[in-house]
């Protein structure tokens, strides 16, 4: 029914020097706050770049590696010559043979969302005299949009049209920009394989890059075998995309193994990126963790302040029976208390504000801001916090369990 | 004294300060104190009689020698042993009242009982109002201890000593800040309780009244006994 003689001692010394102990458990409620806070936007904003990085790239590409020629052929015996040329480039086709089989095969694999096939072309696109360069990805169009999700970067018209018409094209709004062209209107694509090809628009799309925005266009999977002058069994790369994208690098790995062409995972592809990504989030901790230490200084400072103040209380406690053990503990859960109400307050403004952040509409392509959070935030946040209050009071506990008693009673 | 059981005793009790040099304070003293004496120690200023008691009262762990305790070996126990057997076995008064300000008189007088866990907290409090009203301090129970005055709070203090029934207690000028009706006071409580509850009295004191009213006296000079003045021998 009652609380322990420690606590309640404890309990008695806070409540005595209410603003003093309030102040300092703010010290740790700013930390915690700012650690939460600074962490989930962190977070969102990785979250939010790697969704963007995903609207245009795979999480795992197989693709036709460009091979080296030899520089040295040894002889074989005797009789034959040792060659020694410059080495050079020898893939004449980006061709992936029976890419359809593959397709198949990749698909059986658990851990695989989606996979489609792309015929990537480079090619010019002209109206009258106007020219500009391009790439073109070859798909089918809806595949592609379960991937990357294009319908949600589309301005005007519909993939659907792709879907049906061979002759249709969707270009990026820095084309429609640049070459004045709209909505049904024609455009004249010339391959580099110098096929020319006249096709009309049915979508425009943004995807907030002003290079890609500039140079790409989405086809159907015929045309652009047409513009590579190739066969109906033709494409350039196969698309995998994963449940989940953080284990690429592992998942890249086990396909290789029953891929005949290299495969990447967007990991290795994108490592300075991941590095960065890193830094940041360590740099974001230290200065946290800089945060904390000032606010234990806080919990350290006032009991250390109490206990040179209570010398005489200390000294009594000793005499009637307290140990140095229950010295500790009652200065310990002062420290604690304080803690708990800094952590918790801080809890609870961490989560105020990042409710209110994400409530914050900041225009296209954007949208809402970008903030993530999960308990493994406020877990971490929270238990930090107290750690450290823990420790912060240690330290001046143990001194008030060394007062001796008759130093102070003789004095 | 017809029962002269022994309760306390010390054999070449021997102490040394080191600061500011090496100082021998208490010389082999070696003497015994019985179940419901009410002994008082004197001597001039640097005597030794208030470093006797505080190693009487296991606080002060730094001497040669030994201490017996309750036919018990007190010497060489460890911090923790001796802060539990302080708890049950021996209460202090001081000089000062040394009670926490901000807990009421009642608080102050429960905590080593509630430190001691041996009773419930009603149990603990019924005892601490009884322990008040011996005292005659009922009616100040709940104020903040803070509130009282000084005669007032010693007595509080002297509550809190005899909370747990200690066998023992130990004294440091428990008069030195009283005018001479509190002094008064104070002395026929540990009267009372050596005469009617048995309990044994070990007090350092100046006053020269106060030490001739007590059942013996123990006077000291440069740290060694010098004489033993037996009212009841």
């Amino acid at each position: 029914m009652k609380a322990p003689v420690n606590v309640e001692i404890a309990l008695t010394h806070i409540f005595t020097r209410k603003k003093q102990m309030l102040i300092a458990a703010l010290g740790v409620t700013i930390g915690i706050a700012l650690y939460i806070f600074s962490n989930s936007l962190m977070k969102g904003f990785t979250k939010y770049s790697r969704n963007e990085m995903f609207k245009t790239m795979p999480h795992i590409k197989v693709f036709k590696e460009d091979e080296i020629s030899k520089p040295l052929l040894a002889s074989a015996n005797s009789q034959s010559l040792t060659v020694i040329r410059n080495p050079r480039m020898t893939t004449l086709s980006k061709s992936l043979v029976n890419p359809y089989a593959l397709i198949k095969t990749i698909q059986q694999e658990k851990y695989v969302r989606n996979v489609t096939a792309q015929v990537n072309i480079d090619f010019f696109y002209s109206n009258g005299k106007t020219q500009l360069k391009g790439m073109g990805s070859g798909v089918n169009i809806l595949e592609a949009d379960a991937m990357f999700s294009i319908q949600s970067t589309l301005l005007a018209g519909s993939l659907q049209d792709l879907a049906h018409n061979q002759n249709a094209i969707v270009i990026g709004k820095g084309i429609a920009e640049k070459m004045n062209v709209g909505i049904d209107d024609n455009i004249t694509v010339t391959s580099s394989r110098g096929v020319v090809k006249n096709m009309k628009i049915v979508g425009i799309f943004s995807t907030g890059n002003k290079s890609t925005d500039e140079q790409k266009a989405y086809l159907h999977t015929t045309a652009a075998q047409q513009l590579a002058k190739e066969s109906a069994n033709y494409a350039t790369d196969i698309y995998v995309s994963v449940h989940n994208p953080d284990s690429s690098l592992v998942y890249a790995a086990k396909l290789q193994q029953i891929m005949p062409y290299k495969v990447e995972d967007w990991q290795t592809t994108n490592a300075d990126i991941l590095a960065t990504d890193k830094i940041r989030m360590i740099m974001n901790n230290v200065v946290a963790l800089a945060m904390m230490m000032v606010a234990a200084f806080g919990i350290y400072n006032i009991l250390n302040m109490t206990i040179s103040q209570k010398l005489n209380d200390i000294a009594i406690l000793k005499a009637v029976g307290f140990s140095g053990k229950d010295i500790i503990k009652i200065f310990v859960t002062e420290a604690l208390i304080m803690g708990v109400v800094g952590t918790l307050i801080g809890l609870g403004i961490g989560a105020i504000l990042i409710e209110i952040l994400s409530r914050v509409y900041i225009g296209k392509p954007i949208g809402y801001f970008p903030i993530y959070y999960n308990l493994n935030t406020f877990l971490v946040g929270g238990s930090f916090g107290l750690l450290v209050s823990l420790g912060a009071g240690y330290l001046p506990a143990r001194k008030a369990a060394s007062v001796d008693p008759v130093e102070i009673f003789r004095k | 004294m017809n029962n002269k059981k022994i309760i306390l005793s010390t054999k070449n009790l021997t102490k040394y300060f080191h600061e500011p040099v090496k100082f021998k304070a208490l010389d082999s003293v070696s003497f015994e104190v019985y179940a419901g004496e009410f002994l008082t120690l004197v001597g001039k200023s640097g005597s030794g009689k208030s470093t006797l008691l505080y190693c009487l009262s296991t606080m002060d762990t730094t001497y040669e020698g030994e201490l017996f305790i309750d036919n018990q070996k007190v010497t060489n126990q460890k911090t923790d042993e001796l802060a539990q057997l302080r708890g049950t076995s021996i209460g202090f008064v001081f000089q000062f009242h040394y009670l926490l300000p901000e807990f009421s008189c009642l608080k102050n007088v429960m905590i080593p009982a509630l430190k001691l866990g041996k009773y419930s907290h009603e149990e603990i409090e019924a005892k601490a109002y009884q322990k008040l009203a011996l005292l005659g301090l009922q009616d100040q129970a709940l104020k903040p201890a803070s509130k009282l005055s000084g005669g007032q709070q010693q007595r509080v203090s002297i509550a809190r000593a005899l909370i747990n029934d200690p066998k023992i207690i130990m004294g440091d000028e428990p008069t030195g800040n009283l005018d001479s009706k509190n002094t008064e006071i104070v002395f026929n409580i540990f009267r009372e309780l050596s005469q009617d509850l048995g309990q044994t009295i070990i007090a350092v004191t100046h006053d020269n009244d106060f030490a001739k009213a007590s059942d013996r006296t123990i006077e000291l000079a440069d740290g060694q006994i010098i004489s033993h003045r037996k009212v009841y021998e």
